[in-house]
């Protein structure tokens, strides 16, 4: 680690500071570490740069009431489920774990890293939550209580029964194969009718159970779809595994030559691999999401009558009550400033990329952000009062109205379960009326039909292509929500995109127009320093080796100064400039005035995302059209549209006027995929055909999305789409080579010529042609990672 | 014969299997990787 470095968190050390810590924080974090003989943390980790930086929050201080989600199990231990935010690596872990089990009367505290959940167990009358977790939130990871029994512990529980589904099947089918293969070799030299009947009962031993136990997750989805009136894959596939294993036991016990007990069982172990992998890809993705969410929750302080503090849900405070918002804390609740002066920035709400001034007797918003100084409110509104309620109830209202969109493999299924049965019927009654066969054997020729048809690779020509994109996507930060996404992207022809926080990176940074000079820059970003306004920080990364000036004092929702010299830092009014004398166009600004000097003028702009520009020249070069919906003013969207090369451009949108954009353009017939982060955008990625934001976006807004992505470049778009288009076409290809190894061996199996060994040679081999055609995504590398030409 | 004995033998694979999975040891696989790493000069106590 170099000098320039912290030694706490390895973020860089602003310049003016030194012993090796860039924050009061990180130094106590790191002296905590020490004291307790933990530091070979330090040597242990590797940082991950994706991760949030190990920086204690200004106020993790103040006690945080984990008392509401203390359970105590009656025997004088309590527990306390959590989600961690900040876990880097396996060091982590152990930095956690050691830290809880020196405290005080701590039993059992255990990380769980896949899932980044942590549980402690203390006795309760030694023990408080909030002093026994103070010392992990002071090292600068954070923590949320969460109740086990709400999150996630469905999927959990449906996974766990696919895995053991799994196992029993697998147990079953390859010691049924064992005896399978010595009765195919009987028929070829001799094996007796009794040798056979032997290994037949065994089998039927083996699968009997096992079959009726790994049966129910497709047999429940099957009644579920037939008492809904329609028929899915699994329909066929219960019936087809039911009847074989029901005519194989017939077979066995009347001495019959064939018995298709290791056809069953085998396409049920298939069937289960499939369900299994596309379970689990798809409850990482939703884990993390719900990580995400919980942690964005904003918690509110809310201050008593006799002045304590307390951290509460925003939907458990009452109106009428007094609320405190520190600064750079995002407001909870709608309410009325009491006392204070700050600037709030809206843009999540609105779009609106410059913060607003506000002092006493104004409103504030649920959703908006405290800049510069601690503000206190009336709360007016909570929960469904809040406008932001209001928004979200947009947002469902759009989501009623999108149409229904079925999945291909379900497209595929409404007609191919109907033609299977039909199939098997019409072979049973060939068999009997025209062949004038005795229905026994008719009966085995359909159940023969139901095998091979039995959608072994068509079930897993979906499901592994999904699996393998959505597994590609997660490693490069993209999260696939929604089941029918990635083939919803694939139909997208149209794009709108929101412009803060989205094409921008919703930050402020200094442009360089040549007013001023470095000296000029180093000087004003020494005021700068003092602050945490946005424009100050951006003044302040342009300025890196700035030193903070003496005796700066910050004037909220004006500006800084350094009294005793007159410099002033702030706004045109702060610093005296008059209105009439600037012919500057609008837009973020800092004035730096100086005694004697003429006031300076540093002008800001939201940057937009690296590769924006790049992503829509390629958008446009895969034949998609590119449009731009701003809540912002007409001058700033006009600018980033021309800078992005968007031809299609409309400013000052509200969240009901994107939405009505939306029906327009889904009623010309085209399908939009939306991206943006906004609360204003929730209503819009609802109505979209396929939408997308990024993982910056409010929690309103990603658990609209389809898709969420990580990262400060817009790639990822592209990336989707390609990945999206290359796993349509694998998926129908898929369905091609299914469907063609039907059209071959049907015939053969309403012939009554299909015995056990042809089977299951004919179902092995064709499931792993379409895992094999699969597998050829995760092969070939992300071209579109680099979105250069 | 040697039937009972491979069913045996797969039988208790199995059962070893299902018992891993219900004590939890396949809740965790990341962080198992991760753990392995950790040389126990100050263990942290539950960390088996």
């Amino acid at each position: 680690m170099t000098s320039s470095l912290c030694l706490h968190c390895g973020g860089a050390i602003p310049a003016g500071l030194d012993g090796g810590f860039c924050c009061r924080g990180c130094e106590g974090a790191y002296g905590l570490v020490r004291d307790l003989g933990l530091e070979q943390y330090y040597s242990r980790r590797a940082v991950d740069p994706a991760a949030r930086p190990l920086r204690p929050d200004e106020e993790a201080g103040l006690a945080h009431d984990f008392s509401a989600h203390v359970m105590e199990d009656g025997k004088g231990e309590a527990s306390l489920h959590l989600m961690i935010e900040g876990l880097h690596c396996g060091a982590c872990i152990w930095l956690i774990e050691a830290l809880l089990n020196k405290q005080p009367g701590v039993t059992w505290a255990r990380v769980n890293m896949t899932t980044r959940r942590l549980v402690v167990r203390w006795r309760a009358a030694e023990a408080e939550p909030g002093a026994l977790l103070a010392p992990v939130l002071a090292v600068g990871y954070r923590l949320v209580p969460y109740d086990p029994e709400r999150l996630g512990d469905q999927t959990q529980r449906q996974e766990k029964e696919l895995l053991r589904a799994m196992a029993i099947a697998g147990f079953a089918a390859g010691n049924v194969m064992l005896l399978s293969v010595s009765v195919w070799a009987g028929h070829f030299s001799y094996m007796g009718p009794a040798t056979r009947g032997l290994m037949h009962w065994i089998s039927a031993l083996i699968v009997l159970p096992a079959v009726a136990w790994c049966v129910r997750p497709f047999a429940r989805s099957a009644i579920s779809a037939l008492r809904a009136g329609r028929t899915n894959m699994d329909v066929p596939i219960t019936i087809g595994v039911t009847l074989a294993s029901l005519m194989s036991l017939w077979e066995t016990i009347h001495g019959g030559e064939y018995a298709y007990f290791d056809s069953a069982i085998t396409l049920l172990f298939f069937l289960l691999i499939g369900r299994y992998l596309d379970s689990r890809a798809r409850g990482r993705a939703r884990t993390t999401v719900e990580h995400l969410l919980a942690l964005d929750a904003t918690a509110v302080t809310v201050v008593e009558a006799d002045g304590t503090q307390r951290l509460m849900p925003p939907h458990k405070v009452s109106p009428g009550a007094r609320v405190l918002v520190a600064a750079g804390e995002r407001i909870g609740i709608d309410g009325t400033i009491v006392d204070g002066v700050s600037d709030v920035d809206t843009s999540l709400l609105t779009g609106e990329s410059l913060p607003a001034q506000v002092k006493a007797g104004e409103k504030v918003f649920a959703g908006t952000l405290n800049l510069s100084a601690p503000l206190r409110l009336t709360v007016a509104a909570v929960g469904e009062r809040t406008l932001l309620a209001e928004i979200v109830r947009m947002m469902e209202v759009a989501e009623q109205g999108r149409a229904r969109y079925v999945a291909l493999a379900d497209r595929v299924s409404r007609w191919y379960a109907p033609v299977v049965h039909l199939a098997a019927i019409l072979t049973f009654s060939g068999w009997t009326l025209l062949g004038g066969a005795p229905w026994q054997v008719a009966l085995l020729h359909a159940v023969a039909v139901l095998i091979i048809t039995c959608p072994c690779a068509l079930a897993l020509a979906v499901p592994v292509v999904q699996v393998i994109a959505s597994g590609r996507l997660l490693r490069q930060g993209i999260l696939v929500k929604s089941a029918t996404a990635l083939e919803r992207f694939a139909d997208a022809d149209h794009v709108v995109f929101d412009k803060t926080g989205t094409l921008t990176l919703g930050k402020a940074q200094l442009v360089e127009d040549g007013g001023w000079g470095a000296e000029d820059l180093a000087e004003a970003a020494g005021l700068a320093l003092a602050s945490r306004h946005p424009l100050a920080r951006a003044l302040v990364a342009a300025a890196p080796n700035a030193r903070l000036a003496d005796g700066v004092a910050e004037i909220p929702g004006r500006g800084l100064e350094v009294a005793a010299s007159g410099i002033r830092l702030g706004s045109r009014t702060f610093v005296g400039v008059d209105d009439a004398q600037t012919s500057h166009d609008v837009g973020p600004e800092l004035w730096l005035a100086r005694p004697g000097r003429p006031p300076l003028r540093f002008a800001f702009s939201d940057a937009p995302r690296p590769d924006a520009a790049q992503v829509v020249a390629r958008l446009k070069a895969m034949g998609l059209t590119v449009e731009l919906l701003s809540g912002d003013r007409p001058v700033t969207a006009r600018k980033v549209a021309e800078e992005l090369g968007i031809d299609d451009w409309r400013a000052g949108c509200a969240p009901a006027d994107k939405c009505a954009r939306l029906a327009e353009l889904a009623a010309q017939g085209k399908k939009v995929l939306m991206i943006g982060d906004g609360l204003n955008d929730a209503p819009a990625l609802a109505a979209a055909h396929v939408s997308m934001s990024p993982s910056t976006a409010v929690d309103v807004s990603q658990t609209a999305a389809d898709v969420v992505f990580q990262g400060g470049r817009l790639a990822p778009v592209v990336e989707c789409l390609e990945v999206a288009r290359t796993s349509r076409t694998l998926v129908k290809q898929n369905f091609m080579l299914a469907l063609g190894y039907n059209i071959f061996t049907v015939p053969l199996a309403v012939a009554g010529m299909v015995t056990p060994l042809i089977a299951a040679i004919a179902m092995s081999t064709s499931s792993l042609v379409v895992i094999g055609n699969a597998l050829r995504l995760s092969g070939r590398k992300g071209r579109a990672g680099v979105v250069g030409g | 014969m040697l039937i009972p004995v491979a069913l045996g033998l797969g039988l208790v694979g199995l059962i070893a299997f299902l018992w891993a999975m219900k004590s939890g040891q396949f809740d965790d696989l990341d962080g198992a990787a991760h753990r392995i790493l950790f040389d126990d000069d100050d263990p942290p106590r539950s960390g088996a």
